[in-house]
């Protein structure tokens, strides 16, 4: 079963960073990013069966830091918003060559 | 048994997240994301982390998606797929990328050799659970090996408390 679920998630962190590529919206962009890192958490747990529970730890570790980064990443996106009235990626060129 | 649910959380899992990239509106989106959080709580339960699977129900699903829920409703965002999706160039080089790491993890897993019985970590683990349960496995390395980790992470989460304040709040001007 281990096996099964390194090649989960592998194919689950594709498929977040295909959405984080295809897509504009910022927030969608977001929640694969979320996708991403809970097919990192799922790799550690299976491999927590073969080296002890300390993969377990780095999956606490990376939720805490994934909430902090949703809620700073949010707020950002909130006052991106104020400012243009849209999350969509593309109006954001100000930095961009 | 233990295969065939492993499977049907699997399949869920990938679906949704199909559905997060595929979806139209964002709150679908953010749906088909809840659904595969818990499928991956499942898979969590089928490889022994228990508490794990707890705190991805309770902290991701139930807190941090409803966060973004939150926004998305806040900033009432339109159904405008069309102009959410990149294309020309960009598209068949993302496509590309998408494949060249699909490809890598491919051949990773095709020459890697994973035993699928109890090993020595898993072992431990079965250990730790019989004689601390569930929350005391994790919390008894957490709180002595692992504490300056731990008390870095409360700073981290104040930081960003302070950080997520100070950036959306509205200016006075």
């Amino acid at each position: 079963m281990i096996t099964q679920a390194l090649v989960l998630s592998a194919i689950l962190f594709v498929i977040g960073t295909a959405g984080v590529l295809i897509r504009r919206n910022a927030i969608i962009m977001f929640l694969c990013i979320e996708l991403q890192l809970n097919a990192v958490n799922l790799a550690f747990v299976a491999f927590s069966r073969l080296h002890g529970i300390e993969g377990q730890l780095f999956v606490f570790f990376v939720m805490t830091v994934a909430a902090a980064e949703a809620a700073v990443g949010l707020a950002i996106i909130i006052s991106i918003f104020r400012h243009y009235e849209t999350v969509n990626v593309d109006n954001f060129k100000l930095l961009r060559w | 048994m233990v295969d065939i649910l492993f499977y049907v959380f699997g399949f869920v899992a990938v679906g949704g997240a199909l559905g997060v990239v595929l979806a139209k509106s964002p709150v679908g989106s953010l749906l088909f994301m809840v659904t595969t959080l818990a499928s991956m709580a499942g898979t969590f339960v089928l490889l022994e982390a228990h508490f794990l699977a707890a705190i991805q129900i309770i902290v991701y699903a139930g807190a941090i998606m409803v966060l973004f829920l939150f926004v998305i409703m806040l900033l009432n965002l339109g159904h405008d797929y069309e102009r959410d999706l990149k294309g020309g160039v960009f598209s068949i080089i993302s496509f590309a990328t998408v494949g060249a790491m699909a490809g890598v993890l491919q051949r990773q897993f095709r020459g890697a050799a994973i035993p699928d019985a109890i090993t020595a970590g898993g072992a431990s683990i079965d250990a730790a659970l019989a004689e601390f349960g569930a929350v005391g496995a994790i919390a008894e390395p957490l709180y002595t090996t692992y504490v300056v980790a731990f008390e870095i992470t409360g700073i981290l989460l104040l930081v960003a408390i302070v950080g997520a304040l100070v950036l959306a709040k509205r200016s006075p001007a």
